[in-house]
């Protein structure tokens, strides 16, 4: 078959073209600068103005908010997958399925849908406001309700990480302890281990494969999203994925934009290989 | 302890199909406002296949979907035919490379395409959109059509030439059906990719070519419209629908396949390719 080979050459050169050259682009905006007179000059000035407290608070503050989103999500998906996993549904894939189907939706329509909820006069207090008005007719009482007030705002930025990306989080996991060998916990059981021991020493390590490529899939899209924090953190909020939009299309600092961008793609290679890391002997358990 | 269990999977759905259900029922709601029920209606529904801009923003991403999806399975299917065969070093090189795009964070491969679209003084565009999304749907289709080139049988072909078939026809008559389903699961896997993509598609485009997803993001910026509501009522209802009949075809097929005794049937979850589109 090795006659076949030509076959790869029209890739080859799109991949130069559309994937090696745009880098190289990105990397070489990231490194020069037009001097006054017109020619380019090389500089790290770019770099220097992300240590700026402004920039280095936007990136602190992009981190944290995608640590926190995987912390909940993993709490809440974690159990889920356990109880997806176990007896108490007979037909579990239909209920994976479920878990599942939102992530078909587009994605915007899903973002789009907590700002109609969290709105002023949004679902949420509306309905709030339903319950006070028949507490009133019906039974009498003064009745009032907290409104939720947290359309752009940090919570509601959270909130919808957790809801794009929770599916993310509860596949990976279930995929893993859904193949764990019975066995196993059937013999750490004869063994005289009760509940939470068998849990801590066996179902519990038998699934971290799960658990760390559950945390990779939400932490990614969750530390470089822009749309997210655009839709629900209003037009103000910035994220780092905010800010290079920001240097392309507003501030036309395309230098900049590209230094944020490097730095960006570090910053995911580099919590790739703390990932890594810890996944090493424990290979697979990923959703492909 | 297992009625907790089910009341914890029961407000975790809730969780993630209220946002949903709520979208559906305001579709049909007469008042623009969200909090109250003023009777049932279809107008939103006939504004939005009067909207324009959304109908040409459909348009577009169902041209862009097909047209990318279609050149990409292509020279995608091509490509790894070619690399199954090249020499360790080459092969190591380029499926390497065909990496990138998927390990790389959308918004960077969204500049650098722009980056190098402006570069070369390409217009951004219908064209320039068609470009990118090729670009990023390729990787994919190489990814799953790669696992059935390795899992052929090599001597099948060896054998169809010795028995005297053409390397034409061989190659029509052995390898493609050995992995058409790796073709197959790519060629969806791209067209689900370009048909929700955003993020790639708004740095690349211009001049007032947009797609859904761009037209959803500058609507839904503006604040609430009911439009909007009847949209995703549509495309989840669609989703679902479709997910149905894959289930239903994928179960028959493998019910047919597997014995009759065997127990352990897992089902078949037709699973959302990644997180691309975020």
């Amino acid at each position: 078959m090795k006659q076949y080979r030509w076959l790869a050459y029209p890739y080859a050169v799109w991949m130069i073209i559309f994937i090696v050259v745009p880098l190289m682009l990105v990397l070489f905006f990231s490194v020069t600068a037009k001097a006054p007179d017109g020619s380019i000059v090389l500089t790290l000035e770019n770099f220097k103005k992300f240590w700026e407290p402004m920039y280095i608070n936007v990136l602190i503050r992009s981190v944290l908010l995608a640590v926190y989103s995987t912390v909940i999500c993993l709490v809440l998906g974690y159990p889920l997958a356990l109880i997806l996993a176990g007896r108490d549904f007979k037909r579990k894939n239909i209920l994976v399925m479920l878990a599942v189907i939102p992530m078909w939706m587009n994605f915007l329509l899903r973002t789009y849908s907590w700002m109609t909820l969290l709105e002023k006069n949004g679902t949420i207090n509306a309905f709030f406001g339903t319950l006070e008005r028949l507490a009133a007719t019906y039974l009498n009482m003064e009745l009032t309700l907290p409104r939720v007030n947290i359309l752009y705002t940090e919570t509601a930025v959270i909130l919808g990480m957790v809801y794009n990306f929770l599916p993310f989080m509860i596949l990976p996991i279930y995929s893993v302890v859904s193949k764990l060998d019975r066995s196993l916990i059937e013999a750490a059981q004869d063994l005289g281990g009760n509940n939470l021991v068998v849990f801590k020493r066996v179902i519990f390590p038998l699934s971290l494969p799960g658990v760390l490529s559950g945390i990779t899939m939400v932490f990614m899209p969750a530390v470089t999203t822009f749309v997210i924090s655009r839709l629900l953190g209003g037009a103000q909020f910035m994220l780092i994925g905010n800010l290079i939009e920001r240097q392309f299309l507003f501030s036309n600092d395309w230098g900049f934009g590209s230094a944020l961008s490097i730095i960006m793609l570090l910053l995911i290679l580099l919590s790739m290989g703390f990932m890594s890391r810890y996944e090493k002997e424990n290979s697979g358990g990923g959703l492909w | 302890m297992r009625f907790l269990r089910r009341s914890y999977v029961f407000l975790v759905f809730l969780f993630l199909y209220a946002p949903i259900i709520i979208l559906i029922v305001y579709s049909f709601n007469a008042s623009k406002s969200r909090g109250h029920w003023t009777g049932f209606t279809l107008q939103w529904y006939r504004e939005l296949f009067k909207d324009r801009q959304i109908m040409n923003s459909l348009y577009n991403t169902i041209a862009i979907a097909l047209l990318a999806s279609l050149i990409a399975t292509i020279v995608g299917t091509a490509a790894s035919i070619g690399i199954f065969n090249m020499k360790r070093v080459k092969r190591e090189i380029m499926l390497n490379i065909n990496y990138i795009p998927v390990l790389n964070p959308d918004i960077v491969t969204g500049i650098s395409l722009m980056l190098l679209f402006s570069s070369i003084k390409l217009p951004l565009g219908f064209t320039s959109l068609l470009l990118a999304h090729v670009t990023f749907n390729i990787p994919y289709v190489v990814l799953s059509v790669m696992p059935k080139l390795k899992q052929m049988n090599k001597h099948l072909y060896e054998a169809a030439l010795d028995l005297g078939a053409t390397p034409f026809y061989a190659f029509k008559k052995v390898i493609l059906p050995e992995i058409m389903p790796g073709v197959i699961t790519g060629f969806l896997l791209a067209l689900t990719l370009s048909f929700d993509d955003f993020v790639i598609s708004f740095f690349t485009t211009g001049n007032g070519v947009s797609n859904l997803s761009i037209t959803v993001e500058s609507l839904a910026r503006r604040g609430i419209s009911p439009k909007l509501n009847a949209l995703s009522t549509i495309m989840f209802v669609s989703v679902l629908l479709l997910l149905i009949i894959v289930n239903i075809r994928t179960s028959k097929d493998e019910n047919e396949r597997r014995p009759k005794n065997e127990k352990s049937y897992q089902g078949n979850v037709f699973v959302s390719p990644s997180s691309h589109d975020i």
